[in-house]
C-alpha cells in the first residue's frame, strides 16, 4: 500500500466540495424549486407542473424562446464556416503569421463586456458605423433601437468575438489532414473550391460538428452581447430579451420569482442537453459511415 | 500575386478584428474639444485625461482592485484544488475513484446559466450575498480544471514516482516534489484561463454583488454605461483599463493560449 485508505479523498476534499455545494446541490435544487411557487424569501408549496403550464401562456417566455433560437440559429454558419476560411487563410506560415494569428485571437480574450461596449459605441445612431453609412449616402441604421436590429447586432458581435477562438481549433484539425488528399486531387485537375468541398471539407467534418455544437450551446445562452447592447432593458419592450435575460430577471431581486425562475432554467437545461445529444448522435452516424 | 491577395485579405480581417479597438482607444484619449462622433482614430490632442475623469465618477480603481483580488484567488485556488483532484484520480488507487470522477464529468454538463437562481439561494443561506467570496468561490475548483490536470497526470511514467515510493515518500510528498513540478506546462494554462475566466466574469457577479464599492471590473463598466452613457470618452477610458491587462498577459503568453484553446480548456 502507498498510501492510508483515506488519503485520496483528503486530496480530493476541496474539489468535491466545491463541485458538489456549488454546481451539484445548486443543479438538483434547481429541478426541485421548478414544480414549487418558491419566492425570493423561499419557502413556497409543491405545484406541480404549474410553472411549466404558466410558460405555455407567458408570451415574455415565447418571445425569449424564439429569440434565443432565433440567436442559435444566426450565430451558428457564420461561426463554423468563417473560422474555416481563416484557418485557411493564416495557414500557411508566410512572414508575420504570428503577428495576424495574435490579432485575429485578441477579441477572444476580451470579456463580453468589453466586446459589448466597443460595439455599443461603433453601433451607435451617430457612431462609427453609422458615420461611414452616411458617408456612403445611406441614412443612419439603427442598430441598436430596433429590436430585430439589435439582435442581429449582438449576433454579430459573437461571431466577431469568437471567430479567432474556432480558427485555432479549426488550424489544429488541418494539421492532421495528410497532405498527399490535396495533390492527388490537384493531379487530377481539382481546383482551390473543389478541392476545398471535396477534400477538405469531409476531412474537417467532426470538427466543424463539434465547432456547431459548441457555438450552439454558447448562442442558445447569450447573454452579456445582448445585456450591454440594449443597455440592460432586453431591447425597446424587452422584445430581444432571450432565455437567461429572462431567468436572471425573472429570478433575482426583491421580487424574484424563484420557483418560475427555476422552472425556465430547466427547459434551458433540457435544451442545451438536447443540442449535445444531437451532436453525439450526428459524430456517431459520421463513423457508422 | 497569390501572396500579395493573401495579404491584403490578412491586412482586412485585420482591420476588422483590432479596428473596433483602436477606435475605442482613441475614443478614450480625445479631450472635450475634440468631436467624438468624428471618423478620426488620430486624436487632434490626445490627452490621459479621461483615465482620471472615469475614476471621478466610479471607483473605477476599486473594480480593478476587486477585479484583480477575485482572479488570482481563482487562480491560486484552481491550480492547488484542482491538481490535488486531478493527482488522486490519476494516481491514487481507491475505492470510489471511479465515482469521484464521474461526479466531475457530470457537473461539466451542468451549464452555469442553469443553476444561477438557486446558486445565489446558496449563498444567500451561506450569508455571503454581495461579498467578494460569493465571487470566487463557485469557479474556484473548476471541474474542467479537474479534468485537464487528471490527464496531465494520466500522462506521466509510473517509474517517476515508484523511485519516491521506494525511498519512502508518502503520497503529498510525491505530490508536491515529482508529480506537481512535471505538469508545469498545463498548470501554466489552467491559471492563465482561470484569470481570463474569473477577469471576464459578467453574469454571476451582476446577480450576487449588489454595493457598487464591491464589484468588479465587468458589473462596474455595465454600471458606468448605465449611468454616464453621455460622456463616451469615460466608458471608453474604463473599458481600455479593463482590457488592457488581459491583452498585456495575451501577448507575453500566446503560446500558451493557443495550447490552451487545443486543449479545450476555454469553452467558448
Amino acid at each position: 500500500m502507498t498510501h492510508r485508505p483515506y488519503t485520496p479523498w483528503l486530496f480530493l476534499l476541496p474539489g468535491l466540495a466545491v463541485v458538489l455545494m456549488f454546481t451539484m446541490f445548486p443543479f438538483l435544487n434547481m429541478i426541485v424549486l421548478a414544480f414549487t411557487d418558491a419566492d425570493a424569501l423561499g419557502g413556497g408549496q409543491f405545484t406541480g407542473v404549474d410553472n411549466f403550464l404558466r410558460m405555455t401562456q407567458d408570451p415574455k417566455f415565447w418571445t425569449a424562446v424564439r429569440n434565443s433560437f432565433l440567436y442559435l440559429c444566426g450565430v451558428v454558419p457564420p461561426l463554423v464556416l468563417l473560422p474555416l476560411l481563416l484557418a485557411m487563410l493564416v495557414r500557411r506560415k508566410v512572414p508575420g503569421i504570428t503577428f495576424f494569428r495574435t490579432a485575429f485571437f485578441t477579441p477572444v480574450i476580451a470579456s463580453a463586456v468589453v466586446v459589448g461596449l466597443i460595439w455599443t459605441w461603433l453601433l451607435d445612431s451617430r457612431g462609427l458605423v453609422n458615420n461611414v453609412v452616411e458617408t456612403l449616402g445611406g441614412t443612419p441604421i439603427p442598430f441598436l433601437t430596433d429590436s430585430t436590429l439589435l439582435l442581429i447586432s449582438a449576433m454579430l458581435v459573437t461571431v466577431w468575438k469568437g471567430l479567432g477562438y474556432y480558427m485555432i481549433i479549426y488550424l489544429a484539425a488541418l494539421a492532421n489532414v495528410p497532405n498527399d488528399l490535396h495533390e492527388a486531387a490537384q493531379v487530377d485537375g481539382a481546383g482551390p473550391v473543389r478541392r476545398f468541398f471535396s477534400v477538405t471539407v469531409p476531412a474537417l467534418r467532426p470538427t466543424m460538428v463539434l465547432v456547431a455544437a459548441l457555438s450552439a450551446v454558447n448562442g442558445f445562452r447569450v447573454f452579456a452581447e445582448i445585456y450591454l447592447l440594449s443597455g440592460g432593458s432586453g431591447g425597446p419592450g424587452g422584445a430581444s430579451t432571450t432565455l437567461v435575460m429572462l431567468i436572471q430577471q425573472t429570478g433575482t431581486g426583491l421580487t424574484g420569482e424563484v420557483g418560475y425562475a427555476s422552472a425556465l432554467s430547466l427547459i434551458l437545461f433540457i435544451v442545451t442537453l438536447g443540442l449535445l445529444l444531437i451532436t453525439l448522435r450526428l459524430n456517431r452516424k459520421e463513423d457508422a459511415l | 500575386m497569390k501572396l500579395l491577395g493573401r495579404y491584403v485579405l490578412l491586412l482586412g480581417v485585420f482591420a476588422l478584428t483590432i479596428g473596433p479597438f483602436l477606435w475605442q482607444l482613441s475614443t478614450s484619449l480625445k479631450g472635450p474639444g475634440e468631436d467624438v462622433y468624428r471618423p478620426d482614430f488620430v486624436p487632434s490632442d490626445p490627452t490621459l485625461a479621461n483615465y482620471a475623469g472615469v475614476a471621478e465618477v466610479v471607483p473605477v480603481w476599486t473594480f480593478a482592485a476587486n477585479s484583480l483580488l477575485v482572479a488570482l484567488v481563482n487562480v491560486v485556488c484552481n491550480c492547488l484544488g484542482a491538481a490535488m483532484a486531478g493527482y488522486a484520480l490519476a494516481r491514487l488507487k481507491f475505492r470510489g475513484r471511479r465515482l469521484a470522477g464521474l461526479v466531475f464529468a457530470a457537473s461539466i454538463l451542468v451549464p452555469f446559466e442553469t443553476i444561477l437562481i438557486s446558486l445565489f439561494l446558496v449563498m444567500r443561506s451561506l450569508g455571503l450575498t454581495n461579498t467578494l467570496t460569493a465571487v470566487v468561490l463557485p469557479g474556484s475548483i473548476a471541474a474542467l480544471n479537474v479534468l485537464l490536470l487528471r490527464n496531465a497526470f494520466l500522462a506521466l511514467p509510473g517509474e517517476v514516482e515508484e523511485a519516491a515510493i521506494i525511498d519512502g515518500a508518502n503520497a503529498w510528498q510525491r505530490f508536491v516534489r515529482i508529480a506537481l513540478p512535471s505538469v508545469r506546462g498545463t498548470l501554466v494554462v489552467v491559471a492563465l484561463f482561470s484569470f481570463m475566466f474569473s477577469w471576464d466574469d459578467f453574469l454571476w457577479p451582476l446577480v450576487v454583488l449588489s454595493d457598487p464599492d464591491k464589484y468588479t471590473l465587468t458589473i462596474g463598466l455595465a454600471y458606468l454605461q448605465g449611468t454616464f452613457f453621455q460622456n463616451q470618452r469615460l466608458v471608453a477610458a474604463g473599458t481600455i483599463i479593463a482590457v488592457a491587462p488581459l491583452i498585456l498577459l495575451f501577448l507575453l503568453l500566446q503560446k500558451h493560449f493557443f495550447r490552451g484553446v487545443g486543449e479545450g480548456a476555454l469553452k467558448g
